[in-house]
């Protein structure tokens, strides 16, 4: 799409953030945090499997946000990338008898992998021909998973049962809310990793190639590294939040990772804002909890309640949560002057 | 040997299927620039509509004709209330309006017309055509209705002053409107034209999948394909794109040994891909420089 | 002690006067489990309102039509039926978000009729776990009848594995040496019938020529089709969706391919597919079936169907009447108020499984004559059974005896 390439005319996919707005304040995120830890002191069951879901997709968001918030690359292969996670920790976990934690880094680092594969190819095409390129393998993914060959493996069309873990060292804590904290802490080390990765040599040089790809080249960025690098990194994350999802379902098949899913997280990076991290907690708040909404209003037309609700918040904010997030802090300046 | 014609043959009777849907596709991009995920629900709903036309009596030119002036003004319609008021937006917000576009378009066709197949009324009868069997004379209609198509788009593109200002108005706005194009309207008109010619790709299309809220759920994939293989700049381009889609899927499925039927429309898109990592342009596309 | 002795008496006249007056004989008898009360029994449901399935959304629609107008009767023991159903967009993950809200939050009895197999397949470990019945699952994946590992599980269609065997037994005994191919959807469905089919030829398996798999996302099969003739086979087995399932049959008949033809019965509906078809292609198809086609004449006088008409006359005049789901929709929620009514006043969650699994003839309107609801503590499978029917003219004529296609225990 010459719009990434064609700067000079027009509005960019991606609009620039400054590196310093990508993340919260300290104070902010720490008020943040103690809420999030809290959550579960006084609320049911259900609503911390919830959050957990929540909290799981903001990760898979988060991932998407490096990859086009950081380097302005466009992805709807994120399903792909989150169902390759998925697979490896049911597999590792039912097939293998490999404790659910271990299978993490397991899941992480084989979608790194195959995320930065992916992104040597994906060098050669930008805009629209990299959606479709993406597009293609969220297709793909799951006729992958049913194939014969692999059924052994992944149960077929029939998918596969995971095991709820226990909470550990016998904390007197229902198995819901272990596993909230378990995925609250590994969404705050990502979350501290992306920010911090951002911020870093790696993080500007792949901004620097978002703002515009010849510049950055001319000024030293070795941009097909950084690219690729950046589907890896995004794939990795999103590998992770696969395996987390596995667990918290409890089941996997290839019904649940279809180009819907990528759909629903591309959504919700637009919704939280393309570039600013905390925004992907935003994000997936829309496409957990205004899919109920709108189901709330009219069960017949739930799909045309949702894309009604979408068109108003785009028609609001278009930029997304952030756009919200730095109007207060306008608001919060003016006030203290 | 005679299974190996008649997938091809087949495949060019899908191809041709996959190459309408790839003429709306670049109309709409000649027009914004972008690909319009939406397309295929705005052309169901407008075969929708031609049914409901047909149902109650109107004959089926008429219907037809009726059919195109509303998903005109339909199109043009979105474009003035949705895309509009977002001009400056970013790319990324207009995808996701794209996406609540789709998903209303196909609640509410799925709301009033159920979800259950229906017959759309072929104008060229699905006789064998030529005594095969493998295309009907439907299919051989609906070839030549594309090849019609793409030859009054290319005479509008090339030769009319409004086609070669939309044409500006799309590749550089700011140079456009400078030498007077209203490119507003340019883009307006765009979303009518893309709107009309995908309401004649579903007409088309109808009699061969049935008629259902989702029938264009698979058709855009392969049109999208078939555009970009062909080059989003070109219609000529995504006319063969589409045929050659259609032939290859068939080739694939049938000769390659093992997954080639379970896989083959991600053989087919990894085909694509590799041509355009080797032209990113697509077969015939213009290529576009760069500049910082 | 004198004031035990006084004390005695006194007790024994409370207890007398208690049982006598204050509260009814039958309080002693009345149990209930979360979603149960005197007043209301709580239904949980799940359907994908929304997303690519949505199509099959109706069952759902029918069955809160159908629990309105039970309601408008009187309920069931004096008893309205609260139906909740939640869109699951027919995600896993979705389904069991959703679930986990009916049972916790909206605390219901018990989950009815749950849509499509990976749904139910992701809540199955859930439900079982928290002792919550999962009710009639609307799917015919074998999966959903085992009770001695998910005792809280039951289907309600013949699973597609009966399906495949009663083919199976067909070409048998009428065409022992055919060739077969078969033209399958790659999912569960698929999957699932051809194994039963697969599994009934035994020995004969190789009898099966080709086999072609096709995925929801294309738009025609034309090729699939065109790929089985060449095989040379003689009978064509069509595991397909109703949308494929017509398309098959054109291009069949345009192709001028006559074999056996036979065509699963989730796409055998008159209205939904062989009318769209065209009658003059779909002469000579054979399928199998359990429950009455609501676009077929003959049981135009038939009470059962005259009542399921009259229901949607009133409780649903806008739905498609011969969309096969609506005939579903209809027995099941028929069935499921058959089993509240037998567990009376002991509402608790054992008691409706322990009444679900000792259903014996029973048969809703909708079942075709011959065809019964049976199960036991040992089959979880409520309907195994199917009557063969070969199409001719507008309707389906049925021929042969109910055949049992018993998934071997």
């Amino acid at each position: 799409m010459s719009a990434l390439q064609d700067s000079v005319t027009r509005a960019p996919a991606v609009a620039a953030v400054p590196k310093g707005n990508i993340a919260l304040g300290y104070l902010t995120s720490t008020m943040v945090v103690i809420l999030l830890f809290a959550v579960p002191l006084f609320a049911k069951n259900f609503v911390i499997f919830q959050m957990t879901i929540w909290l799981i997709y903001a990760i898979a968001i988060l991932a998407l946000n490096i990859l086009t918030g950081g380097s302005g690359q466009f992805s709807l292969g994120q399903s792909a990338f989150y169902a390759l996670g998925a697979y490896t920790s049911a597999i590792l976990m039912e097939h293998f008898g490999v404790n659910y934690v271990l299978t993490l880094p397991v899941a992480g680092a084989l979608c790194f992998a195959f995320g930065f594969l992916f992104g040597l190819p994906a060098l050669r095409l930008s805009g629209i021909y990299l959606a479709l390129a993406t597009f293609a393998l969220a297709t793909a993914m799951p006729q992958i998973l049913k194939l014969g060959v692999f059924e052994h493996w992944t149960g077929g069309v029939q998918g596969l049962v995971v095991t709820k873990p226990d909470a550990p060292f016998g904390l007197p804590i229902s198995q819901d809310v272990w596993l909230y904290y378990f995925t609250l802490v590994i969404s705050i080390v990502i979350y501290v990793f992306a920010v911090n990765l951002l911020k870093s040599r790696t993080g500007r040089a792949m901004m620097a190639i978002r703002d515009n790809e010849i510049a950055a080249s001319a000024m030293g960025v070795n941009v097909s590294l950084y690219k690729t690098l950046a589907f890896g990194i995004s794939a990795g994350t999103t590998g992770v939040a696969g395996g987390l999802g596995a667990i918290a379902v409890q089941f996997v098949a290839p019904d649940g990772y279809t180009i819907q899913l990528a759909i629903a997280l591309f959504l919700g990076m637009v919704v939280g804002g393309v570039g600013w991290l905390p925004g992907s907690l935003v994000g997936s708040a829309f496409i957990v909890f205004v899919p109920n909404l709108a189901e709330e209003v009219s069960k017949g037309l739930s799909g045309a309640v949702f894309g009604a609700i979408l068109i108003v918040v785009i028609f609001l904010v278009p930029h997304g949560s952030r756009q919200v997030a730095y109007k207060i802090q306008d608001i919060v300046r003016k006030i203290r002057k | 040997m005679e299974l190996f014609t008649n997938q091809v043959l087949a495949g060019i009777a899908t191809g041709a299927i996959y190459a309408c849907m790839a003429l709306a596709v670049v109309m709409i991009y000649q027009a914004i620039d972008q690909l319009n995920f939406a397309q295929g629900e705005m052309a169901m709903f407008s075969t929708f509509l031609a049914w409901q036309m047909i149902q109650w009596g109107v004959p089926f030119w008429g219907a037809f004709a009726l059919t195109l002036v509303i998903s005109f003004a339909g199109g043009v319609m979105i474009e003035r209330l949705l895309f509009k008021p977002l001009a400056n937006a970013p790319i990324l917000t207009h995808v996701a309006g794209f996406i609540a576009l789709f998903a209303i378009l196909n609640s509410v066709a799925g709301l009033t017309w159920d979800f259950t197949i229906k017959q759309f009324p072929s104008p060229f009868g699905s006789a064998p055509f030529l005594g095969s069997q493998l295309i009907s004379t439907h299919q051989a209609g609906m070839i030549a209705v594309t090849l019609v198509l793409l030859l009054a788009l290319y005479f509008f593109f090339q030769f009319t002053r409004i086609g070669l200002a939309m044409r500006a108005a799309a590749a550089q706005p700011e140079s456009a409107r400078l030498v007077g194009i209203n490119t507003s309207w340019m883009v307006a008109l765009g979303w009518g034209m893309a709107s009309a010619i995908g309401a004649i790709a579903g007409m088309m299309i109808a009699p061969v999948v049935f008629l259902e809220p989702n029938m264009m759920g698979g058709v855009l994939i392969y049109g999208f394909a078939a555009a970009v293989l062909g080059g989003l700049s070109s219609p000529f381009g995504a006319v063969i794109g589409g045929f050659l889609v259609g032939i290859f899927e068939n080739l694939a499925g049938t000769y390659i040994p093992g997954v080639g039927n379970e896989l083959k429309l991600p053989i087919a898109l990894a085909l694509i891909i590799t041509v355009l990592v080797v032209k990113p342009n697509g077969l015939f596309g213009r290529s576009v420089v760069k500049r910082v | 002690m004198p004031r035990c002795l006084l004390r005695l008496p006194f007790a024994a006249l409370l207890a007398a006067t208690i049982a006598l007056g204050g509260v009814s004989p039958s309080a002693a008898q009345k149990a209930y489990d979360p979603g149960a009360s005197d007043t209301t029994i709580k239904i949980g449901n799940l359907m994908p309102y929304s997303g690519p399935a949505s199509a099959y959304a109706i069952v759902g629609r029918i069955e809160q039509a159908y629990f309105r107008m039970v309601n408008d009767q009187g309920g069931i023991n004096g008893r309205r039926i609260e139906f909740i159903s939640y869109d699951d967009a027919y995600s896993p993950a979705k389904a069991v978000e959703q679930t986990r809200r009916l049972v916790e939050r909206d605390e219901v009895l018990l989950v009815f009729s749950a849509m499509g197999t990976p749904s139910n397949a992701a809540i199955q470990k859930y439900l079982d776990a928290k002792k919550v019945p999962q009710l009639f699952a609307a799917t015919g994946a074998t999966r959903f009848g085992d009770p001695a590992n998910f005792p809280w599980t039951m289907g309600w269609q013949p699973p597609y594995q009966t399906e495949g065997r009663v083919y199976a037994k067909y070409i048998m005994a009428t065409k022992p040496d055919a060739k077969i191919a078969v033209l399958y959807q790659n999912d569960d469905l698929g999957k699932d019938l051809l194994k039963g089919l697969r599994d009934g030829l035994g020995a004969k398996a190789a009898m099966i020529v080709a086999e072609d798999s096709y995925e929801i996302g294309e738009p025609t099969i034309d090729s699939h089709v065109l790929r089985l003739k060449a095989s040379g086979a003689d009978v064509f087995i069509s595991i397909t969706t109703p949308k494929f399932a017509a398309q098959a049959i054109r291009t069949a008949a345009r192709i001028e391919w006559r074999p056996l033809y036979v065509q699963t019965l989730v796409s055998a509906s008159i209205g939904a597919v062989i009318s769209v078809a065209g009658f003059d292609n779909a002469q000579g198809l054979v399928s199998a079936a359990y429950n009455k086609d609501a676009a077929d004449p003959q049981w135009r006088d038939d009470p059962g169907m005259q009542r399921f008409h009259a229901f949607l006359d009133a409780y649903a005049p806008d739905v498609n009447r011969t969309d096969n789901s609506a005939v579903y929709g209809y027995g099941a929620a028929q069935c499921l108020v058959e089993v509240l009514r037998r567990a009376g006043d002991n509402l608790t969650r054992a008691n409706i499984m322990k009444q679900a699994a000792a259903l014996q003839g029973y048969a809703p309107d909708t079942l075709l004559p011959g065809i019964t609801v049976d199960t036991s503590a040992s089959d979880f499978h409520p309907i195994e059974r199917l009557r063969m029917m070969r199409f001719s003219g507008d309707r389906w004529e049925l021929f042969g005896e109910v055949i049992g296609g018993e998934l071997d225990k």
